[in-house]
């Protein structure tokens, strides 16, 4: 059985091609201003790779922000529902699932099943997303890739206090100014934002395993503030921005089981 | 498709409550034309007190006005510009500003300029009721403005001493009422809103409690347009006269099983002001057969309550219906102030864990799957501890879902996202969309 999960992002639409419980394609496009051809376009990239066509394709389901909008979608799952039956699938023990994306931030907690028991979305804040990630870069003059790689070389924690992302920033200017290296001050900014999402996960209670999903679980300097936040171990996929697709091509795969 | 599973039919009361809310803002805004007096206060001002001075003296309380105006969002947004525009702070509550911008744009929504009252009577509540009509005095500064201190705690720990306290406020006001409107003071007139007063206030809470059954044959969108009246003039005849034809309907929907909402297999409440200009997020809730069957505060911003032999909530017993009889000025505003003290919204500004225990108690009588929270940044005093609300009904095993807004700025309320959440709350409940 060949199913599909579309993740349509607030920046990117991710898409996993499930064939018989294994990953057969994954593709990534920025959603842009029209969610539909985005997500045309990342299924057309995922079949393209998987070597079939879209009539293979049992069930289509879509997830995310842009959910509304996949026009050959046959179905809906909500991302906090994609994330943690995505999570799940790659860590059976996690009952706590954070999950990044680039305008917004999730903690959820589940049970063994899979099912949603208590959830935190940030409020209207981009201090606990990862676009603030990318405005911290711009503002250190780096690659926002280059953050997590250079945070990990700071030996010294700065303290940002900003709660806000607009003065966050104008911290981050003041710190330049003050000759702060540039990694202590990348090290800053990943606190503060593990410090924003630590808030949600103790909202919802940490339980173990912890599993770190999203786009901004490949910063490994968010990684370490989080873990050092919140004093466990977390558990983190290889490619943690595609696992709520691949919820919801699990998901799919429910419903086709029942449509058979 | 709606699995139908209660038969459903309008309210028969419907009508004549549209009737009655737009005469009430003409009658305000014409009392001049008639030979009567306009004044202005909050909702919970004690509003029996100016009907001594005579029948034809209208009210025009402030924080349904704000909630009228900003479900017309175009004119609430050109009244929160003009309040922004001359200095005040877009974090204010929505309420006031957009009552401000209708004073500076000079502005009515029933047609006509602002009709300035002729006097302020307000009590302080929250730190917005203290500025206010500050403000509204700044900018029309001839009026004159009374304000009453209701700060002496929560209700369990009330004395005589505390009641004395807001009555003696009160007895001074008459005298000045007398003097800034040249009227003599009626005491026959006081004590008849009193009892008014009583009468709606714990009329609606019995309304209120016929939504315990199942199905629920109010939903709190529509319970919106009807516990409006006891915000508007508690203490007036003609409210306490109209809920008692809305009670007895209600009981007579409860007794034919008549629901609110067809497909009704899931209840919540939700809490505070809703983000007026959106309140089809409870028709969106009806997509999965849930209904919201009324809030801690629709049940008792005016509702007053007590607790019943069995323990359950009821409307609370007047002191007509116990037998007292009020016979002076003196004893009807005790009675007037112990009364509105005992309101469950006043309590929760004296501690969050008074909300969380009423709100766990609805939860349990009203047979609930969920609480919906309003992070209403529109309205600082009843927004203040729901955070801390959201915890104590956790603990306490309630599911809870949190959404961010504003009750009267539609520009701080995100549609797309506060559905997302609905789906994963409801998702999370196990109710799935039925349309």
């Amino acid at each position: 059985m060949i199913t599909a999960g579309v993740d349509v992002g607030n920046k990117f639409t991710k898409v996993v091609i499930l064939g018989d419980g294994r990953v057969l394609a994954k593709s990534a496009v920025l959603s842009g201003f029209d969610q539909a051809a985005a997500s045309e376009e990342a299924m057309a990239a995922a079949l393209d790779k998987a070597g079939i066509g879209r009539d293979d394709v049992q069930h289509i389901t879509a997830t995310g922000a842009g959910k509304n909008e996949v026009p050959f979608a046959r179905s809906t799952v909500t991302e906090v529902g994609a994330g943690a039956r995505g999570a799940l699938y790659l860590f059976p023990a996690a009952r706590t699932v954070v999950d990044v994306g680039a305008e917004e931030g999730r903690a959820l907690k589940c049970n063994e099943q899979g099912k949603i028991v208590d959830f935190a979305i940030n409020e209207k804040c981009a201090a606990g997303a990862g676009s603030f990630t990318e405005a911290m870069a711009r503002a250190l003059e780096i690659a926002v890739e280059e953050m997590g790689p250079l945070s990990l070389q700071s030996t010294r924690a700065v303290p940002m206090n900003a709660q806000c992302a607009v003065f966050a920033e104008s911290e981050v200017v003041s710190l330049i100014h003050a000759k702060t290296p540039k990694e202590d001050i990348a090290h800053a900014v990943h606190d503060a934002i593990a410090s924003r999402v630590i808030s949600m996960v103790r909202r919802v209670g940490l339980e173990k395993d912890l599993a770190l999903i999203g786009g901004l679980a490949y910063n490994a300097g968010f990684v370490r503030s989080m873990e050092e936040g919140l004093e466990v171990k977390a558990q983190v996929p290889e490619d943690p921005e595609y696992v709520t697709a691949l919820g919801a091509a699990l998901v799919a795969a429910e419903k086709a089981g029942e449509e058979a | 498709m709606s699995k139908q599973k209660y038969p459903t039919e309008p309210l028969q009361c419907w009508a004549k409550a549209k009737e009655l809310r737009e005469k009430y803002y003409l009658d305000y805004r014409d009392a001049h034309l008639k030979g009567g007096l306009r004044w202005a206060g909050g909702a919970w001002t004690f509003d029996a007190v100016p009907r001594g001075l005579g029948d034809d003296v209208y009210p025009l309380t402030s924080e349904p006005y704000g909630a009228t105006i900003a479900h017309n969002k175009e004119l609430a947004l050109e009244c929160m510009e003009a309040t922004e525009k001359a200095g005040y702070a877009r974090d204010l509550c929505s309420y006031m500003r957009i009552y401000w911008g209708s004073i500076l744009l000079d502005k009515y929504p029933f047609g006509g300029g602002y009709p300035k009252p002729d006097f302020i009577w307000q009590d302080h509540i929250c730190c917005s009721h203290a500025k206010w009509y500050q403000v509204v005095k700044d900018l029309e500064p001839a009026i004159p403005m009374y304000e009453i201190d209701v700060a002496v705690g929560p209700y369990h720990e009330i004395n005589e001493a505390k009641i004395q306290y807001v009555a003696d406020q009160i007895l001074d006001g008459i005298e000045w009422m007398e003097k800034v409107t040249g009227r003599k003071y009626d005491d026959e007139k006081l004590i008849a809103a009193v009892k008014d007063e009583c009468r709606s206030t714990s009329t609606w809470a019995e309304i209120c409690s016929l939504n315990k059954a199942v199905p629920a044959p109010l939903d709190e969108k529509s319970m919106y347009s009807l516990y409006v009246f006891g915000t508007l003039h508690k203490a007036a005849r003609w409210v306490a006269d109209f809920y008692e034809e809305v009670r007895d309907e209600v009981k007579d929907r409860v007794a034919r099983g008549i629901a609110a909402v067809g497909n009704e297999q899931c209840r919540l409440i939700s809490d505070t002001q809703p983000p007026w200009a959106f309140l089809k997020v409870f028709r969106y809730l009806e997509r999965y057969g849930a209904v919201s069957v009324g809030s801690l505060y629709t049940f008792g911003l005016e509702g007053i309550w007590e607790e019943k032999p069995d323990g359950s909530w009821g409307p609370r017993t007047t002191p007509m219906e116990k037998g007292i009889e009020i016979k002076t000025r003196e004893q009807a505003v005790r009675i007037n102030v112990e009364w509105n003290l005992s309101k469950p919204e006043w309590q929760h500004f004296y501690h969050p864990k008074f909300k969380t225990g009423m709100m766990k108690r609805i939860f349990d009588e009203w047979k609930l799957n969920g609480v919906l929270l309003h992070y209403n940044r529109g309205c600082e005093g009843l927004s203040v501890g729901i955070a801390e609300n959201r915890l104590g009904l956790i603990e306490a095993g309630c599911p809870v879902m949190t959404f961010e807004g504003n009750m009267g700025d539609e520009r701080e309320f995100d549609e797309v996202a506060t559905f997302a959440r609905i789906d994963a709350f409801m998702e999370s409940l196990g109710f799935k969309k039925q349309y």
